[in-house]
């Protein structure tokens, strides 16, 4: 392992491990705000058709560009008679901000989670065989990795996703095959550093066998870490997701993403902010309340942390 | 690099997508056809056509652009430039910015102080340059019109220059008006790009730094009557510093794929932003060279880095050997 390597797995530690400096009251407001959000996500990406206040692929060309509800001064002016049935205004196509922002929230909780499931599982797999088993195992995966990451990420998603054709399915491989690296390193360096502690040795005197004493022994120890990363890599992919569609690669039109909405009050950014500014606003919140989830969650899965 | 450049050969090669089919004008003959992919050397072999392609690329000949139909070499020539000055613009802000609140904080050692600078680069560095990019746009469009948010410079004032990197130029012919106006343009990207840099290298060099000034001799120098700033300047950061080499070149690898929607975003015309035109144009010989040379500046800056780690830990080259 190069010093850089060494270091960028430290770094990964160091930002995955401020729990070291807080304390249990940072900790307890953090998973109070991460998990806020994360509950209101959720819940408006699976009741979206119920609480959405309308369509939100229906154009009405008589509602373009309406302001939020408490800046509209005048309804009357676009036919409707109170305001806050189109609480955050509409865009260039007289669409309901708000509907689009809640079913927006699905395709990002989809990509989001989904990804980070693969890729967790696959840099987990692979990582804990490269560091466990070592020798030309580690070395090919070692291999892969090491020409995965001198790709520009988001260049290699734009580049898989153009050619694989615009689908949930692609974008959600494409960014999972992409950051698997990232699981695979902390995973491949957790494993090494433990593998010959003692109580390895131990339970491998006690006749346990490879398989069981990786599942066992190690596993738990890289456990909280993984967690945390976890909640990262959903806030990343959520990201990625909302880049592709920015760049409209993503999910093929009919359905909803923040991306798109992004794009599209970039354009009108003049005359009606916000189109652009909530979805931004809702995506900074996500990313927020996504790492607030999982620093809080390393404080109380590690034991030496939260004792 | 020769993984990388069969990676890259490899899937641009085997998924769908037609550039020649995209050249034609529609209502083209078989024959029209034919001559293209001969003209490209498309008719033949795949595993040939990566030799052909690996020889030219050897003999920096990454071949012609379908889009542009200008020799790949000169595109990115064109366009490097743009690219290089952002991030070395980028880097310059994130480590002035970093050094100075580090250092700013672990002197004044007040907690109030300490808090705000941890909790401003904890947010800092959660929001990707992307979004930051996106915030900068929303305010300047909305509160401060004047400032630009497209392009690298006012076209009204185009200005002849003989290398590609205008701000450097600039700079060293002494014009300084035209290097005021350059830099407007570049300042918005250039800050959206070293944000979330400058927040990881804070918290990094702080860190380091506290812990540097409880070490034996940061308190010997201190029982010797030496100014606390003084010790931090003189001696703490030397030995700070090392961690950080190592930080900032793997963010300066990301910060060169960050280019690709910051350019995109800002309008600019860098390698990053051709990147997507050559990516939605299916122009194949372009994609490839673009992501050669990402590769490359991301293999440079790694051996970069690994030297200059060595020049600021003498350890490491004894160890080695």
């Amino acid at each position: 392992m190069s010093e850089v390597e060494r270091f960028s797995i430290n770094k990964a530690r160091s930002l995955t491990g401020r729990a070291e400096t807080s304390g249990e009251n940072v900790s307890r407001i953090r998973a109070i705000f991460g998990g806020a959000v994360l509950a209101f996500l959720i819940a408006a990406a699976i009741f979206a058709p119920l609480i959405a206040p309308h369509d939100p692929v229906l154009d009405d060309l008589l509602l373009i560009n309406m302001p939020p509800a408490w800046l509209n001064s005048n309804p009357g002016h676009y036919g409707i008679d109170n305001p806050w049935s189109y609480p955050l205004g509409t865009d260039s196509l007289g669409r309901d901000v708000a509907s689009r922002l809640i079913y927006g929230a699905r395709v990002a909780l989809i990509v989001g989670f989904s990804v980070a499931c693969i890729a967790s599982v696959a840099g987990v797999f692979l990582g804990a065989l490269a560091g466990f088993y070592g020798g030309w195992t580690d070395a090919v995966i070692g291999r892969v990795v090491d020409i995965w990451v001198a790709f520009p990420p988001v260049l290699l998603s734009i580049i898989l996703v153009a050619l694989l054709g615009t689908s949930l399915t692609s974008v959600i491989v494409v960014v999972a095959v992409i950051d698997w690296t990232r699981f695979a390193r902390v995973v491949r360096a957790d494993v090494l550093r433990q593998k010959n502690r003692d109580y390895i040795e131990a339970a491998r005197i006690a006749g346990s066998s490879e398989i069981s004493i990786l599942i066992r022994e190690v596993f738990p120890n890289v456990l909280p870490l993984l967690v945390t990363l976890f909640f990262f890599e959903v806030g990343i992919a959520i990201t990625v997701e909302t880049i592709l569609s920015f760049v409209s690669l993503s999910v093929s039109s009919g359905s909803v993403t923040w991306g798109d909405m992004i794009a599209e009050g970039r354009r009108v950014l003049n005359e009606s902010w916000w189109v652009m500014g909530f979805p931004v606003l809702v995506l900074i919140a996500t990313i927020l309340g996504l790492n607030a989830i999982g620093d809080a969650m390393r404080y109380y899965l590690d034991p030496v942390l939260s004792r | 690099m020769l993984g990388v450049s069969v990676v890259v050969f490899a899937i641009l090669r085997l998924v769908p997508g037609d550039p020649i089919a995209m050249m034609l004008p529609p209502g083209a003959t078989e024959e029209t056809r034919q001559n293209l992919e001969r003209l490209y050397g498309m008719d033949k072999p795949l595993i040939e056509q990566y030799f052909i392609w690996l020889r030219d690329v050897l003999h920096l000949d990454f071949g012609m652009s379908t889009q542009f139909r200008l020799p790949v070499m000169e595109v990115i020539f064109n366009r490097l430039p743009v690219t290089l000055e952002l991030v070395l613009l980028a880097s310059i802000i994130a480590l002035t910015l970093s050094f100075a609140l580090s250092v700013l904080a672990v002197w004044i050692q007040r907690d109030g102080a300490t808090l705000i600078i941890d909790g401003a680069s904890g947010l800092t560095q959660a929001i990707p340059d992307f979004l930051w990019a996106l915030i900068f746009i929303f305010f300047v469009t909305l509160y401060a019109p004047s400032i630009p948010i497209s392009g690298r410079y006012d076209p009204r004032t185009a200005q002849d220059f003989i290398t590609g990197f205008y701000l450097i130029e600039a700079l060293i012919t002494l014009r300084l008006g035209t290097f005021a106006e350059l830099l407007r343009h570049a300042i918005l990207p250039a800050f959206a790009l070293a944000l979330p840099l400058a927040a990881s290298i804070t918290r990094l060099l702080k860190s380091a730094l506290e812990e540097a000034m409880s070490e034996d001799y940061a308190i010997l120098a201190r029982t010797k009557g030496k100014s606390r700033i003084a010790i931090i300047l003189g001696e703490a950061l030397r030995n700070a510093l090392i961690p950080v080499i190592a930080l900032t070149s793997v963010q300066l690898a990301f910060l060169i794929g960050g280019t690709v929607l910051i350019e995109r975003l800002f309008s600019l015309p860098g390698i990053g932003s051709t990147a997507i035109t050559a990516v939605v144009n299916r122009d194949l010989p372009l994609i490839q060279g673009v992501v050669l040379v990402f590769a490359a500046l991301f293999i440079a800056i790694n051996l970069i880095s690994n030297g200059l780690y060595r020049l600021a830990d003498p350890r490491l080259g004894k160890t080695d050997e």
